[in-house]
């Protein structure tokens, strides 16, 4: 089955993340050993001790004390060995987790941006944060439960052996009947939990779907049917979670039964045997013997239960590596030069890009921009105007021809120098979280208060930033927090003015700023867009009429391409778009 | 915490049940030490065989009871866990419902959804595990404590000795260990939290080439998180050799003991094997109870989140103060639809007003324009109009009735608002235009969207009406959704309907189209636009101007233009001489 080699595969990769940790296993392993085998060694010096206890008069205090003065040490032993073997397996468990999220993390970082588009965030997310737990919960605590739970069975038998072959076969051969009543419980439980998840994520969908949009719920007072969707769904998951969680828990008190029926077992034969006498078994053997069957039969129940919680385990280890083997963007060659001294030359040559092959987009655009210029973007929604820009700060890689600044190749640069000379202010503001001031020295780290405090007034940010509780050194939450959407974008364009780097993407950079600041920042923007490549994409007409060249796309192709001028005169998708703003 | 047992009060049955039946399982058990301990007195002494045939079958009579009432508590035990479950999930459903845009706004929905999933989950599963096992655990200490006395006192006392001493230390880790990994979780959080925003922020990290000093932001998180699991881990490593430890010990003294009183004749041999044995049950119920702990306090904390959402009072009674029946306000003119009286509104935890001053009143049918800049609060003055927020400072009358006097679901029957996101919800197109008014005709549908521009949305899908549309309204472009969800809005026919910056992505054309629709409307709604163009409200009976919260001036455009400087700055920027 692919399922299994590819189970196995995983395995692997397991192993090399624990191979660093080898010391440690084998460790661990020793001491999981030596803990099992002085846990299953106590019995018997308990059974020898009875046996010197026999009746008024008959009991050997001198065997006795030296017993007890041996079982003490082995608790001792024991122990020890057994907090050493929890420290052995929480250090590879931890250590191999850190590396693992670290990969992933690393991996993140040098993802095309094609996969972190095409996936959900919070599914990737997911994949570091709980997949990693449970990969680790389940495949190391379930490997270390396995091993102790196997060496514990042999080590049983073979003490068992030792002491008595034939109640050893009464053991032997009950047994599995709880094996068999615990897989038998698990097939039939499979189906109710899959019932209890699938209505468990259609409820889950339903609470996304109405607290996101709480707000149009309760403007249109829909609370109540809302609530009665919920219900249904609720008393579904009642009735399926009731099912799933009784059924499942008949697995104990079923094991225990056939546990019950060893141990009755082992008395029965092992009283017989007593009986006999003739020193076959002593009393001190078999109350060493009931120990043994109460301990035999506890890891046959828990292996059953590790086998559903590896392969769950295994199931995560998958996803995680999954990621950690995507394919990162393409490395940068050795040679890699850094940009330097960038003016603003940009050229497209014969350029060729589509975000899946069988839908073309761009097809053999050329294009040759000087220092200076400005290049407008335009077109409906959607129509793909950021595309340009994934290429330009080569997020995206072209499909044929090339991109170059200053003549040289953006692929044979240094992505740093290359993205270093690009100013960008995208239509969606990201902050990370963190202070106001750290925000805005993102591009130019040593920024001293001046300089930040004048970008911070070019761009009109000031005013709000001194209003905040902490001024520059306020704290925003992820994804900026509690600001509006605008003071965010004026924060992003302060970041840009602060760095001011030779060539700017300005991608919608004032859509949600109101127009009247936005003439205010224009007069801030014309005077950082002189004398530097600007690429703009924009909605509004009115700022886009000065740039030197304009290209108007629609669905992801680019259809016209010149200045404001020669496209009105041209009376295409440009002008007519131009004419619907004024018609009312 | 205490909020949350109200829901297991209606279990009352299965909550004592289910413990009950477990430890009358527990006391089965319980009763097999002894039986053993007679087998070998009577039965290997006497050589009686019979007599251990018996012994026998009464130990495999003893586990069928267990089995019965163990099969039973469970049962119980997941009917309480299950019924919980679905009575919080419900009961924090419910309330969050009820909460007002303040409380949505202060919590942030992605809590709130985790806190309705996944907390709760780990709640009826702590619950179905406390009423299986966390009785059964004392129950066969104190039992195998209990049963050590009618064997002999003096080993008793031995088991008085150790009980304490074994709590002290479970109890002991536990208490150092559960906040301890309160504090992992945290750090867990962080880890979370900057691996999400670089993969939102990946554009931009990578814009900044900051993706060294990002993975060295995350390795620290890392490592704190590390350190924090292993000293965790170190300490908890501790309990089961700890345990393991005492009861062996006390197992040693027993023996000795034992051996001192049979010697004596105070005691035989199979008593002292079955004083051996209830030591050894000690141990194996101790290590159940330790992995339960861990259940239990991922519970604990999970219970904590969930009850700390029920306890947020919502601000927004649903029903009017009872004193003002008839209308507070001051009886005004008839005409009159909306009328704000002085009102100011500051956010709960804001420093300062959002709105201050404002004080103007609407004719019914009129056209309201609203225009401002960026958080000049434009949308807070709409949203007081169907009580989303309550004013702080003076009073808002709709129909000469103070808002604050309607019962909140009246008021919002009167006001049909379209919001700046626009928002579908998962099923079809009718569906979701009968949000606006539940039994809606096919006519009346038609109406609605043939007004919104929205008919040839429609029209150009497959099964029209019946279309799926999914969830959040994928399958629809911006404008589409904007349209549609204006069509929603007046499907209910609403007195006032207010438009907040919903047609910004329809191009002008059709937004101009959209607003004669609505002005030519049967029963014309009072309407409220708010935007950032002045196309789209220049022709508005009246146009109020909003500058950081306040009124900056009220009038027409063409008086707008000429007295009022932020009114000619917006103009101005948009339509730029040239």
């Amino acid at each position: 089955m692919k399922n299994k080699k590819s189970q196995l595969q995983t395995m692997k990769k397991v192993l090399t993340y624990i191979r660093s940790y080898r010391i440690f296993l084998v460790l661990s392993l020793i001491f999981a050993i030596v803990a099992v085998a002085s846990t299953l060694y106590f019995p018997v010096l308990t059974g020898q001790v009875i046996d010197h206890i026999l009746a008024p008069g008959q009991v050997d205090f001198a065997i006795i004390m030296d017993l007890l003065w041996k079982m003490g040490l082995l608790i001792l032993v024991t122990a020890l060995a057994q907090w050493l073997m929890n420290v052995c397996n929480n250090k590879i468990t931890y250590e191999v987790v850190q590396d693992v999220r670290r990969e992933a993390f690393a991996k993140i970082e040098i993802l095309p941006l094609k996969f972190i588009d095409a996936h959900s965030h919070g599914e990737l997310v997911s994949r570091v944060i709980a997949d990693v737990d449970q990969f680790a919960d389940g495949l190391l605590m379930g490997f270390s439960q396995l091993f102790t739970g196997v060496i514990t069975i042999l080590g049983t038998l073979l003490f068992m052996i030792s002491i008595n072959v034939r109640i050893t076969l009464v053991v032997v051969l009950v047994t599995p009947v709880s094996l068999f009543v615990a897989s038998f419980i698990a097939r039939r439980t499979f189906s109710m939990f899959m019932l209890q998840s699938t209505t468990r994520g259609e409820q889950t969908a339903l609470i996304n779907e109405m607290i996101e949009n709480q707000k149009v719920v309760q403007a249109f007072s829909k609370e109540k049917d809302v609530m009665e969707k919920f219900d249904e769904i609720n008393g579904r998951l009642e009735r399926a979670s009731l099912r799933a969680t009784f059924f499942s828990s008949l697995t104990n008190p079923g094991t225990r039964f056939v546990n019950s029926l060893v141990y009755t077992g082992v008395a029965l034969v092992g009283a017989f045997l007593a009986m006999a006498g003739n020193g076959v078994l002593t009393v001190g053997q078999l109350s060493c013997f009931l120990s043994y069957a109460n301990q035999y039969t506890k890891p046959f129940n828990e292996i059953s239960g590790v086998v559903t919680e590896l392969q769950n385990a295994l199931a995560c280890a998958e996803r995680i590596f999954d990621l950690i083997m995507e394919e990162p963007q393409t490395p940068e060659p050795e040679s890699a030069e850094t940009l330097a001294d960038v003016k603003g030359n940009v050229n497209l040559e014969h350029v060729y890009f589509s975000y899946s092959p069988d839908k073309k987009l761009i097809e053999d655009f050329n294009l040759d921009i000087k220092p200076g210029q400005r290049v407008a973007i335009v077109g409906p929604t959607g129509c793909g105007k950021t595309t340009i820009i994934n290429l330009l700060m080569r997020f995206y890689d072209v499909d044929h021809g090339s991109i170059q600044v200053e003549g040289q190749d953006i692929r044979a640069v240094t992505r740093k120098s290359l993205r270093e000379s690009y100013g960008m202010v995208l239509q969606e503001t990201w902050l990370k979280a963190g202070s106001i001031r750290e925000n805005l020295i993102m591009g130019k780290p040593d920024a001293t208060d001046e300089e930040i405090l004048a970008a911070a007034k070019a761009s009109h940010a000031h005013s709000f930033i001194k209003r905040l509780p902490d001024g520059y050194d306020t704290v925003i939450g992820e994804e900026g927090g509690s600001l509006s959407v605008g003071q965010k974008q004026l924060l992003c364009i302060a970041r840009v003015m602060l760095c001011l780097p030779p060539m700017l993407i300005l991608d919608e950079a004032t859509s949600s700023i109101d127009t009247r600041t936005e003439m205010k920042i224009q007069n801030a923007f014309a005077k950082m867009m002189e004398g530097r490549t600007s690429f703009i994409v924009a909605h509004r007409l009115s700022t886009i009429q000065e740039a030197d060249i304009i290209l108007v796309m629609k669905d992801g192709h680019i259809l016209e391409q010149g200045n404001h001028e020669e496209l009105l005169k041209q009376g295409g998708l440009y002008s007519e778009l131009y004419n619907s703003q004024f018609a009312v | 915490m205490k909020k949350l047992y109200v829901y297991l009060s209606n279990y009352k049955k299965e909550c004592i049940l289910a413990p009950l039946f477990k430890m009358l399982e527990a006391s089965f058990e319980l009763v097999i030490p002894l039986v053993v301990s007679a087998i070998i007195d009577v039965g290997i002494t006497n050589g009686d065989g019979n007599y251990i045939a018996r012994m026998c079958l009464i130990m495999v009579m003893l586990g069928l009871f267990g089995l019965v009432s163990s099969v039973t508590a469970q049962y119980f035990a997941a009917r309480a866990a299950a019924g919980f479950g679905t009575k919080v999930r419900h009961a924090l459903f419910s309330h969050i419902q009820g909460f007002s845009f303040s409380e949505i706004d202060k919590m942030g929905t992605a809590t709130l959804i985790t806190r309705l999933t996944s907390d709760i989950n780990q709640v009826q599963s702590g619950v179905n595990m406390v009423l299986r096992l966390f009785l059964r655990s004392p129950f066969i200490v104190l039992g195998a404590m209990v049963m050590a006395f009618t064997i002999d006192v003096k080993a008793a006392l031995i088991f008085v000795v150790t009980i304490p001493l074994l709590s002290l230390v479970v109890f002991g880790v536990m208490a150092v260990s559960i906040p301890l990994y309160r504090k992992v979780q945290e750090r867990l959080d962080r880890v979370l939290g900057i691996t999400r925003e670089n993969l939102t922020g990946a554009r931009v990290i990578r814009a900044f080439h900051k993706e060294e000093e990002e993975k060295s932001r995350f390795e620290e998180g890392l490592e704190n998180l590390t350190s924090m699991q292993t000293y965790v881990g170190k300490i908890s490593a501790f309990l089961n050799p700890l345990t393991y430890v005492i009861i062996n010990a006390a197992t040693l003294v027993l023996l000795y003991t034992g051996a001192v009183q049979v010697n004596l004749g105070n005691l035989t041999q199979g008593e002292v094997v079955a004083l051996v044995n209830y030591m050894s049950q000690i141990l194996v119920e101790l290590i159940k109870l330790a992995n339960l702990i861990i259940t239990i306090t991922k519970a604990v904390a999970c219970a904590r989140r969930v009850s700390s959402v029920l306890e947020v009072e919502s601000t927004m009674p649903t029903q009017p103060s009872l004193q003002s029946e008839e209308g507070g306000g001051i009886k005004e003119d008839q005409d009159i639809m909306v009328r704000f009286s002085h009102v100011g509104l500051t956010y709960q935890g804001a420093g300062a007003e959002s709105l201050s001053d404002i004080d103007f009143s609407v004719r019914r049918g009129e056209t309201v324009g609203i225009i401002g800049g960026t958080g000049s609060g434009k949308t807070s003055l709409v949203h007081l109009i169907p009580r989303f927020y309550d004013a702080t400072r003076g009073e808002i009358l709709i129909d000469g009735r103070n808002v604050k006097d309607y019962p909140l679901e009246e008021l919002r029957q009167k006001v049909g608002i379209v919001m700046q996101k626009a928002v579908l919800f998962q099923g079809t197109i009718r569906e979701n235009l009968c949000w606006g008014k539940a039994n809606a005709t096919e006519e009346e549908l038609i109406k609605a969207l043939e007004t919104a521009q929205a008919k040839e949305v429609v029209d150009g899908k497959e099964g029209k009406l019946e279309a799926p549309v999914e969830q959040g309204g994928k399958n629809f472009s911006g404008g589409q959704r904007q349209r549609l969800t204006i069509a929603r809005a007046l499907v209910r026919k609403p007195e006032i309907l207010i438009l907040d910056d919903s047609a910004s992505a329809l191009d002008y054309a059709t937004d101009a189209r959209l607003r004669k629709a609505i002005r030519e409307m049967e029963e014309a709604p009072t309407v409220f636009i708010v935007s950032q163009r002045t196309s789209s409200i220049q022709h508005a009976d009246k146009i109020i101007v909003l500058d950081d919260g306040e009124i900056a001036a009220v009038g027409v455009h063409e008086q707008l233009l000429e007295s009022c400087e932020v009114y000619r700055e917006i103009y101005d920027s948009q339509y730029k001489k040239q």
